[in-house]
């Protein structure tokens, strides 16, 4: 228990001190890493610790991500009231997906999450006059302040980020150190016994994904105020596949699986793309490596093998 | 008083009647034994009467209130207690973190006082999925007898374990007698009646008689049915 503490304190201290240290590339990076490993630690609520595969979180993200960028947009809105207008719009949309989307198990889950999420992104482009559809709209430099802090400064923006991750973290760690997050674990490794154990599986699931879109609607609205722009592309279906990506080769049930996962698959593009043309064949290889020698994830390996009481 | 009763509970599947109007009645205390041949439609009652399976028709009373609606989780809160047939524990989790969850609550404590009285203890923070077979079945009756059950619900519990197993599993069962209600689906005949104080014979959905061992065991019908070629 001290040592997890330990962990995440430590991880949270040497985040504030690279911020100042960082060059102003790898603190822009480190930025963006942090606001997507929230996204990522949303989705693994639901799949790493639930184990409900879902292949639709990009609605989630972007209900976030519009919810407040059209709020500040055409509404208005000042930006802390936008991003609880994100939020809410975030957990009324995985309520909504959760009621349905639940009454289906395994592979049925995962293609209803697809369609939902579909549905999503043509809702988007079908509302173009409003959303500006594939092309997107940027946030008005001057609108991107919360009282009296210029989000635009590249280190204020960046500790605007680590905030919203710092929280997220202590939610999910927290999370799982109660009974609450034991259940969804009990959950994903045998539902029919946990049902028979007398706890109520459906209700437990329902809130899980609240909390994972959720999450993911903090991170995608966190994204919209802080990068500025908000667009189309980021609820298409390559924006669902990522978060599982990044948990997967993480460590999917580990609490900062997600980051260490975001955090790889962020620096093995960026470093790759920098010397070839060709480096999603590596980004590729390297993900073929991983999942052959790691299938645990980099944070599940580290368990397995090193500390075993990682949370 | 009957901590359990069923009227005339019926579950058909496309044309197949698997449980046909039964009506079971589970005495405060007793340890009542459902046996039958292979197909008598035993578990798929005890699957009505815990919430996994969905009645056709009729009703479940427990505790003096019809639970017939109510889903399985709820069931279990008012105090019932189920083990599969099929051993379901979690793999993956300690046999303390599997008590635990059986107990729903977090006390080590009380965990390892449950594995104590399965004779488990050592073990207890060892992944159920390393344990041998036998070991596993016991942590799963261990699960059920933690959590204090009014009526504790065993389908099969001694399948695949060692004779010397099922002696402790004998001794367990018979030291919870008095208090806690048990409903056994049981293939061993020895099991049955060195255990049971009432005996309910299924056939084909029905129940083909109902009584105490000695004269279940003189019924000329369930010697014809069951008892002659499955314990001769």
């Amino acid at each position: 228990m001290t040592r997890s503490i330990a962990l995440h304190l430590g991880l949270i201290a040497a985040l504030v001190a690279a911020g100042l240290m960082l060059p102003a590339y790898h603190q822009g990076n480190l930025a963006r890493i942090l606001v997507l490993a929230t996204y990522a630690m949303g989705y693994n609520v639901l799949f790493g610790y639930t184990g409900l595969l879902s292949l639709g979180h990009a609605m989630f993200f972007g209900a976030g991500m519009y919810g407040l960028g059209l709020a500040m947009q055409h509404g208005g809105v000042p930006a802390l009231p936008a991003f609880g207008i994100g939020l809410a719009a975030a957990a009324a949309l995985s309520a909504i997906v959760a009621m349905l989307a639940l009454r289906t198990i395994g592979v049925a889950f995962m293609i209803v999450t697809l369609m939902f999420a579909q549905s999503a992104y043509l809702t988007v482009l079908y509302f173009g006059e409003w959303t500006r559809g594939d092309e997107g709209f940027v946030l008005q430099q001057a609108t991107r302040q919360i009282a009296g802090l210029d989000l635009t400064n590249p280190l204020i923006r960046y500790y605007a980020a680590l905030t919203v991750f710092t929280a997220a973290l202590v939610i999910t760690a927290r999370m799982m150190q109660v009974r609450f997050g034991h259940t969804l674990i009990a959950i994903r490794e045998n539902e029919e016994r946990t049902r028979m154990l007398g706890y109520n599986t459906q209700a437990h699931k329902f809130a899980a994904l609240v909390i994972s879109g959720t999450l993911a609607g903090a991170a995608g609205a966190s994204y919209a105020l802080l990068f500025g722009y908000v667009g189309a592309t980021f609820t298409s279906v390559q924006y669902s596949i990522f978060p599982l990506l990044w948990v997967l080769l993480g460590g999917a049930g580990t609490t900062i699986g997600p980051f260490i996962g975001t955090l790889f698959m962020f620096y093995l593009i960026d470093t790759t793309s920098g010397f070839t043309n060709a480096y999603l064949m590596i980004v590729g290889l390297v993900l073929v490596l991983l999942t052959l020698f790691a299938r645990a994830g980099i944070m599940g390996e580290v368990r397995k093998r090193f500390a075993p009481w990682l949370p | 008083m009957s901590v359990l009763q069923t009227k005339g509970l019926t579950k058909r599947y496309a044309g197949l009647t698997a449980v046909d109007g039964v009506d079971l009645t589970v005495e405060t205390g007793e340890i009542h034994a459902l046996i039958g041949p292979n197909g008598a439609g035993k578990s798929t009652l005890v699957g009505m009467v815990a919430g996994r399976t969905e009645p056709t028709s009729g009703e479940v009373w427990f505790k003096g209130e019809n639970v017939t609606r109510l889903p399985a989780h709820a069931r279990i809160r008012r105090g019932m207690a189920y083990t599969f047939q099929i051993t379901s524990i979690y793999n993956q989790l300690s046999l303390l973190g599997n008590l635990e969850l059986a107990l729903r609550d977090s006390d080590p404590a009380k965990a390892r006082a449950a594995l104590d009285r399965v004779g488990l203890a050592d073990r207890a923070e060892q992944l159920a999925g390393d344990l041998a077979y036998g070991h596993q079945r016991l942590l799963e009756i261990a699960m059920g007898v933690a959590q204090d059950p009014t009526l504790l619900i065993l389908d099969e519990p001694t399948q695949g374990l060692a004779e010397s197993e099922i002696a402790e599993f004998n001794a367990l069962i018979a030291s919870l007698a008095g208090d806690t209600t048990i409903l056994l689906i049981e293939h061993n005949m020895n099991v049955v009646m060195e255990l049971a104080h009432r005996i309910t014979v299924l056939e084909t959905g029905a129940v083909l008689a109902s009584g105490a061992p000695a004269e279940i065991k003189a019924n000329p019908e369930v010697q014809e049915a069951y008892l002659g070629h499955a314990d001769a």
